[in-house]
């Protein structure tokens, strides 16, 4: 028995212990702006969201379950990146998004700028009178899809799926609790300007758009 | 030394004129969900999500290395393995990833290195699960061993690359060693006339 106390506080450092390296190459010694500006070849994206994709492909079924797999990866980074983006705005404007268009404003604006360089092409309020939770974010032509070619017998599939997930994500962090769903709307006739046109349909929970109505009226 | 820095100057020319490129913050997190995804798939079996790590970026450096021969001015067959290590750290890593891998640790005959990673973009905002197991076990980067293994291969060389160590881990390096196997013969496809 006597050698199971000494025992019992070795297991416990090893439970909380994380190694770090000496010279401080941790995340918690590095800035956290270090690699805002900081850039990759689209290639080395293009590589991996398809080694991505073509791993999620042999896990799932069907068209539509490798899409909710696809948004589920994007989910955490959506959820990181708005306490991320944030944190590098000037402290004026850091406040989180309170209403529904200031967290749309901030999906097209900010972290569509970070993500892929520029803004997205538009922001739309569904014109259905049924569907007032819904809410439709234009890409033209989105990064992530540049080397994708969907083939004819799947052509429901939208791999921006995970951009989709990415969207979701922040506003599920922001309290603005939505599915968001990517869908192919580029014609696909000979000169059409926008083949890979995608809309980013999201869908906030009802009690979103209860708590917004309140907040409008006081 | 002279025709050294020429040459330096020259990837730096490739990586800003000819590469497309994104922020580094996607291509950081994408493969970062990627990885927690095999971990999550896996069970936290670290040794088969380093396996799986290296089968796709072997499936990635078949494709990359096209890419490569087209971006970069490299026209001629590397004549030996140390050139070969000279254009996969000072031309391979700086067009793709922006970085410049060190080369050191060879073998005297030639056909073992490593390099040596100041940076590793890959493990940005990384930190490892702290289960005990993964810092042991889990090789985070391994894609790049498949990648280089896959895009050497279709140069005709067999090699083998692994990790030996990584700021991950606690190493004060991070480390992967790169042995030649062999040479593959050129072969001719069968019932080719």
């Amino acid at each position: 028995m006597a050698h199971l106390g000494p025992g019992k506080t070795a297991s416990s450092k090893e439970q909380t212990g994380l190694r770090y390296p000496s010279n401080g190459k941790t995340i918690y010694h590095r800035p956290l702006n270090r690699t805002k500006t900081a850039e990759l070849s689209q290639s080395s994206f293009a590589y991996l969201f398809s080694e991505m994709v073509t791993y999620a492909q042999r896990r799932v079924t069907g068209i539509q379950e490798l899409e909710k797999r696809l948004n589920v990866q994007g989910h955490p980074i959506g959820l990181k990146l708005l306490d991320l983006l944030l944190m590098r705005e000037p402290p004026r404007t850091q406040t989180r998004p309170l209403t529904i268009i200031a967290l749309l404003h901030f999906i097209k604006i900010n972290l569509w700028t970070h993500l892929f360089g520029r803004q997205a092409d538009r922001l739309e309020k569904s014109s259905n009178p049924d569907t007032p939770d819904e809410y439709m974010i234009v890409d033209n032509e989105p990064v992530v899809n540049a080397y994708i070619s969907v083939p004819r017998e799947m052509s429901q599939l939208n791999c921006a799926a995970f951009v989709a997930g990415i969207i979701e994500g922040v506003c599920d962090g922001a309290m603005f609790p939505a599915r968001v769903t990517a869908h192919s709307v580029g014609g696909k006739e000979e000169g059409e300007m926008w083949p890979g046109k995608t809309v980013f349909l999201v869908k906030f929970q009802p009690e979103i758009l209860e708590r917004e109505a309140l907040l409008g009226k006081s | 030394m002279a025709s050294s820095k020429a040459s330096r100057l020259g990837e730096e020319y490739v990586w800003r004129t000819r590469m497309d490129k994104v922020n580094a913050e996607l291509v950081v997190l994408t493969y970062g969900a990627m990885v927690a995804q095999l971990c999550k798939d896996f069970d936290s079996d670290y040794v088969k999500v380093n396996q799986q790590l290296d089968k796709m970026g072997y499936n990635i450096g078949l494709r990359l290395i096209e890419d490569y021969l087209a971006k970069s001015n490299t026209f001629k067959r590397c004549s030996n393995f140390r050139e070969t290590a000279e254009m996969i750290a000072k031309v391979g890593f700086k067009i793709f990833l922006n970085i410049t891998p060190t080369i050191t640790n060879w073998t005297s005959d030639g056909k073992q290195f490593s390099l040596v990673f100041d940076e590793n973009p890959f493990a940005d905002f990384v930190e490892l699960p702290d289960d005990g197991r993964a810092q042991d076990e889990l090789w985070y980067s391994n894609i790049l061993c498949g990648v280089l293994r896959g895009a050497l291969e279709m140069v005709q060389m067999q090699v083998e690359a692994k990790f030996v160590s990584d700021v991950l881990r606690g190493n004060d390096t991070t480390e992967m060693r790169i042995s030649l196997i062999r040479y593959i013969d050129d072969e001719l496809p069968p019932e080719d006339d």
